[in-house]
This record gives structure tokens, C-alpha cells and sequence, in this order.
């Protein structure tokens, strides 16, 4: 018989402890799980007959971890349909690198996020809620519209303690709140030293690539930017071939970047 | 140890081999090719040396053996998960000199890849030991020499068969009783080739602007992205992992994993309908990059062995070869204008 390790395939039992509506598509499921987890780093969502699909931690408790989806896929499709708390399911993870916290603790920080990648940096952000480091925290948060807005109750708790600016791509008449692509804020942010500076840019690739140009112009290196990409990769574990960008895997050395290095890798 | 057999006394040794193992051959097919009244040749098991086809390359690969095309992970029975059963039986695969090197690649990636090793990979590699097909002529497309896969000596025993005769070095030590009962003795070395049919020249460095050349417009306009190339390739090792239940009974389901192709559509789409690379000059450039450049990056040293499988299989007459070299070229003419 083989005497191979641990089966890294095979899907671990969990209990669905609650489910967060955020909006109709997007909802966070509350996973049981103990063990090591980092802000970033992401699960193989396993539903034996129907799939698995990764999708990054938003949230790190004693016993379980968030995982925020948007119904978008097979795997979602059905989860959303068919799952309540109480019902229990399969994971396989932790996976990636995810932010090292440490990384961004006493200095300034400009945090860039467009619609469901909140979830990747939300661990970071509470963290550093909870740190002298939390009135140096410049986060510009982007969603569609007014409707599209998640993780409310966290945006408005961070409001206290950071520097928030929420922001929507467009809002109907009479909406109170800021209206404008994340871009029109980067000028903005009071920054006193640009050099030292340092940011986390997640959401999709266009948002990523226009916000870079700004915090570019503004003096910030690009050696100070974290961003956090995604693939549809069918192992989680390096094998599958499918996350690969170059020399690289975005489930193993990612799913967190360095900018300076993931700009030179093309798909 | 060397030893020379007649056939038939080969056969004997194959005979005592089978209590324990099975072997596992390049085998020539006839009529059974793509095509009306072609030949193909496959892998196979067997029993006497004249079934394997020891001249010509086969054209699919040994990594069947390693990597099945589909392979059953899970099965599901209601609230139970079990791991699929396998075949541990014993095998020995014979192979050339380039799909030997193959297997260290295929290793690289299964078990040196990331902190997590491939436990149904594991366990098929376990039960294997390879016997080297000794090569008397470079096959067909072949660049085997400049990709430096054309000699081994991780071998268990060696086969060259020549005038009626067959040569065997043997290496492994559990092994040789079987080949010591019978036959004679001899100094024999496996044959390797030492010119190819065809010779590469690879690029050192290839700068980012080459991802993005117009060199690779010439595969959109050429390749029909049927992915024969990454199935016949003995070190392709991308798989997609697929979910099914069964129709009368919709509680019973498993989990597989079949092989994929970065060629193919469908490889790179994301939820939410992105597609990473839509042209098939795109998915050419991420392929032999892959085979050339990137993976040595990572690893040390280069993917494709060289075996020429891809260029045969071709139905657009892609030379994979040829393609290298080009790209070579043009990183000359890209680094001389900077």
C-alpha cells in the first residue's frame, strides 16, 4: 500500500453557523473551522456532486471563518439555494499566502477596494483597527451603486476609527452618499509621507490598473503595493496548472502579490 | 549487468517478471489509428517483447500510467466520502530515454510543487519502475539532443533488441534474478541517439515584451486549438477537477479529475465570464514559454524533453521545434533594439 501523506483532496465536514445577506447575489456563509487562518488566504468550497470553488476569508473567528460569495457560478448557484444555518457541508483549506498583518502596522496605509474584494482586506482592516496604526489608515471603498454596498455594519464601525471614504459608481437622485470611481478620491487622501507609504489595492483588474496610475502619480512606489488576485484553479495546492501566470501560481505564491512583481506576469 | 537473450529466452524473463509485475509497453495498433486504415501506437500491457513496438516512438505517452486521461478521486454515497480504488499492482513501464526525463518533470509538479504533495499521484508512482527502450535512430520531429533528455541511466533494466537479439543492462538489484536464469552474460550498454532530427536553439532570458509579440499572431491564424498537443505531451500535467451524479440515482455521484489543455477553451474562464487568454496565439505563447522558459525558471531546468510527439499529432503542421527557434530569433531582435 502507498504510504503517501495526508490526501490534501479529500473535504472536511463543516457546519453552516449563519449566513449574512448583504445583497441579493452576495452573501457571507459562517463556516465552522478551527486552525490557522490569515486574512487573503482562501477556501476550496467543496459540495460532493456539484463542485468546489475557492473563495477568499473575509472573516476569522474562534470557530469559524467567513467566506463571502456572489451567486455567480454552479457551485454558488446551489449553495445559495440550497443551504441554511444549521446544515452542514465541506471545505478543504486554508490556502495561499494571505496578508501578513504585521506587514502594515505604523506607517501609512492607503487601502483601495471595489465590491466583493472587501473580504480579502477586511481581516486586515480590523486588525489594524485595533492598533495605534488605525488613524493612519486612508481606505477608499467602492461598490456599483447604493444597493451594492456590503459589510455595512463593518464599514460604518471603520468609519470611527479610519479614514473611510465610501464611494458608489453611480446612485440615484437624492442619494446622500459620495458618488465616483475610487480613482477620484486618490488625489485627495492626506498623506504625509508618500515614500514611506504603502497600500493594498484589490478589486478587478481595471480598478486595479486605473487606481495604480493615481497612487503612481502621487509619488507612491510600487514596491509598497500589495494586491490580491484570483483564478479559477480546481486544486488550491499547485498542481492543477489552471492559476498559473509565468513562473508562477497564484494558490501557492499568491494569492497576495508584491505589484512590482505581479505587473510583470501576464496571463 | 549485461546480458543477451534469444527472444525467446527473453520471454522467460518477461514470464518471471509477471509474478510480480505487469508490463507495460508502447504497443502498435492496427487499424485502430485516427483515421481509416491508419496505425497508432498506444500503450499497453503484454506478455512477450515481439507485442512491444521497440523502433518507433508511440504517440501517446507512457503518463496514462501516472496521469489517467480520468481519473475517479471521491465517490459519494449519500453523507459518505470515500477515496476511489486504484489498481496497486506492480507495473513496469517500458519507455525512451526523453519520457524517462518526462517522469522527473511530472514528479516536479506533483511532488515538488508548493507545500502540499499529489496523494493520488503518490500512490500511482509508487507501484512503478521504468525500463529504458534503448533508441537506435532519432524518431520523427524529434530535438531531444539540444533539450539534453537523449540519455539516461535511471533505469531498472534496458532493452535494445538488435539482430534477433535482445541487450539488457540490468540496475536494479530486486530485479535481476528474473534476468539470471537465463541468457548470457555480456558487456552491454542501451544505444542513445546522439543527433536528432531536428536541433533548437532556447533563449536564456525572455524579456515581458515578448508575452505580448506579434510573433504569436501567426498561431491565432494557424491553430485550431484542438489541445492534441497537451495530450500527447508526456510532461503536460494540467487537470480539471469535474463533479458528476448519476442520473437514476441522484444521491450517488463522484468526483474525477480529467486532463485539460491550456489550449482549449474553457481553461482560463473565470466565474462571472472572464477569459484570461481567448486567441490561440495567446494560449501558444503560454505553452511554449511554459515548456521553455518559465518552468526552468521556477525549477532549474526545462520542461519539454523533446520528444517531437506534439509536432506529429499537429493537424495544422505546427512545429513546435521550428516555433522555439523563432522565438529564439526574435529575442535577438528584441534585445538588440533596446
Amino acid at each position: 500500500m502507498c504510504n503517501c501523506g495526508k490526501n490534501e483532496y479529500t473535504p472536511v465536514p463543516s457546519k453552516l453557523q449563519d449566513i449574512i445577506k448583504h445583497t441579493a447575489q452576495e452573501w457571507t456563509f459562517r463556516f465552522t473551522y478551527v486552525g490557522d487562518v490569515k486574512p487573503g488566504q482562501f477556501f476550496q468550497i467543496s459540495i460532493p456532486k456539484v463542485g468546489e470553488c475557492p473563495i477568499s476569508v473575509s472573516g476569522i473567528g474562534p470557530d469559524y471563518v467567513d467566506l463571502t460569495l456572489r451567486a455567480v457560478g454552479k457551485v454558488t448557484d446551489y449553495l445559495f439555494e440550497n443551504f441554511k444555518a444549521g446544515d452542514s457541508l465541506f471545505l478543504r483549506g486554508p490556502y495561499g499566502n494571505g496578508f501578513d498583518v504585521h506587514e502594515f502596522e505604523g506607517g501609512e496605509l492607503i487601502i483601495v477596494v471595489g465590491g466583493t474584494a472587501v473580504s480579502p482586506v477586511r481581516g486586515v482592516v480590523q486588525y489594524l483597527c485595533e492598533t495605534e496604526s488605525a488613524k493612519d489608515v486612508h481606505m477608499i471603498a467602492g461598490f456599483k451603486d447604493p444597493g451594492e454596498i456590503m459589510f455595512k455594519a463593518d464599514l460604518k464601525d471603520w468609519a470611527e476609527k479610519i479614514d473611510l471614504t465610501l464611494t458608489v459608481d453611480g446612485a440615484p437622485e437624492g442619494y446622500g452618499g459620495k458618488v465616483g470611481l475610487v480613482t477620484k478620491y486618490i488625489p485627495d487622501i492626506p498623506i504625509r509621507d508618500i515614500s514611506k507609504c504603502k497600500a493594498i489595492v484589490v478589486g478587478p483588474p481595471p480598478m486595479i490598473r486605473f487606481s495604480m496610475i493615481e497612487l503612481v502619480k502621487r509619488g507612491l512606489s510600487e514596491d509598497n503595493v500589495w494586491i490580491s488576485d484570483s483564478r479559477r484553479m480546481s486544486c488550491g495546492i499547485g498542481k492543477c496548472g489552471h492559476c498559473r501566470i509565468n513562473d508562477k501560481y497564484v494558490c501557492i505564491d499568491g494569492p497576495v502579490f508584491k505589484f512590482s512583481e505581479h505587473k510583470t506576469l501576464i496571463d | 549487468m549485461g546480458f543477451v537473450y534469444k527472444t525467446e529466452e527473453f520471454n522467460k524473463v518477461l514470464e518471471a517478471l509477471e509474478s510480480k509485475y505487469r508490463i507495460f509497453a508502447p504497443v502498435l495498433k492496427i487499424g485502430e489509428g485516427r483515421f481509416r486504415d491508419t496505425d497508432v501506437i498506444r500503450y499497453d500491457y503484454i506478455s512477450r517483447i515481439e507485442d512491444a513496438e521497440l523502433d518507433e516512438r508511440s504517440d501517446f505517452s507512457f503518463k496514462e500510467i501516472l496521469i489517467p486521461l480520468s481519473e475517479t478521486m471521491f465517490y459519494f454515497t449519500e453523507d459518505e466520502i470515500k477515496e476511489a480504488d486504484y489498481d496497486a499492482r506492480p507495473v513496469i513501464v517500458l519507455m525512451r530515454s526523453c519520457d524517462i526525463h518526462a517522469v522527473k518533470r511530472l514528479d516536479q509538479m506533483y511532488t515538488g510543487n508548493g507545500p502540499a504533495n499529489d496523494w493520488f499521484y503518490e500512490r500511482l508512482r509508487d507501484r512503478v519502475k521504468f525500463a529504458l527502450i534503448g533508441c537506435g535512430k532519432a524518431c520523427p520531429n524529434s530535438f531531444c539532443v539540444d533539450m539534453g533528455t537523449n540519455r539516461t541511466n535511471e533505469y531498472a533494466f534496458s532493452i535494445d533488441m538488435a539482430d534477433g537479439k535482445v541487450y539488457c543492462d540490468v540496475r536494479d538489484d530486486e530485479l535481476k534474478p528474473a534476468f539470471e536464469s537465463t541468457g548470457a552474460k555480456a558487456d552491454v550498454s542501451p544505444r542513445f541517439v546522439t543527433e536528432a532530427e531536428f536541433r533548437v536553439e532556447r533563449p536564456e532570458e525572455v524579456p515581458v515584451e515578448l508575452f505580448k509579440d506579434k510573433m504569436w499572431d501567426e498561431y491565432t491564424k494557424r491553430c485550431v486549438n484542438c489541445g492534441r498537443c497537451n495530450f500527447v505531451c508526456p510532461t503536460c500535467t494540467c487537470f480539471t477537477i469535474q463533479d458528476i451524479f448519476y442520473t437514476d440515482n441522484g444521491r450517488v455521484g463522484e468526483r474525477r479529475r480529467v486532463n485539460a489543455s491550456c489550449m482549449v477553451d474553457g481553461y482560463t474562464d473565470v466565474a462571472g465570464g472572464l477569459v484570461m487568454r481567448k486567441t490561440n496565439g495567446e494560449r501558444m505563447r503560454f505553452k511554449v514559454l511554459h515548456k521553455v522558459y518559465d518552468f526552468r525558471k521556477r525549477f532549474g531546468y526545462d520542461m519539454c524533453v523533446g520528444c517531437g510527439r506534439c509536432d506529429t499529432v499537429c493537424p495544422e503542421y505546427i512545429s513546435f521545434a521550428n516555433c522555439i527557434n523563432k522565438l529564439n530569433a526574435r529575442v535577438k531582435e528584441v534585445s538588440a533594439n533596446v
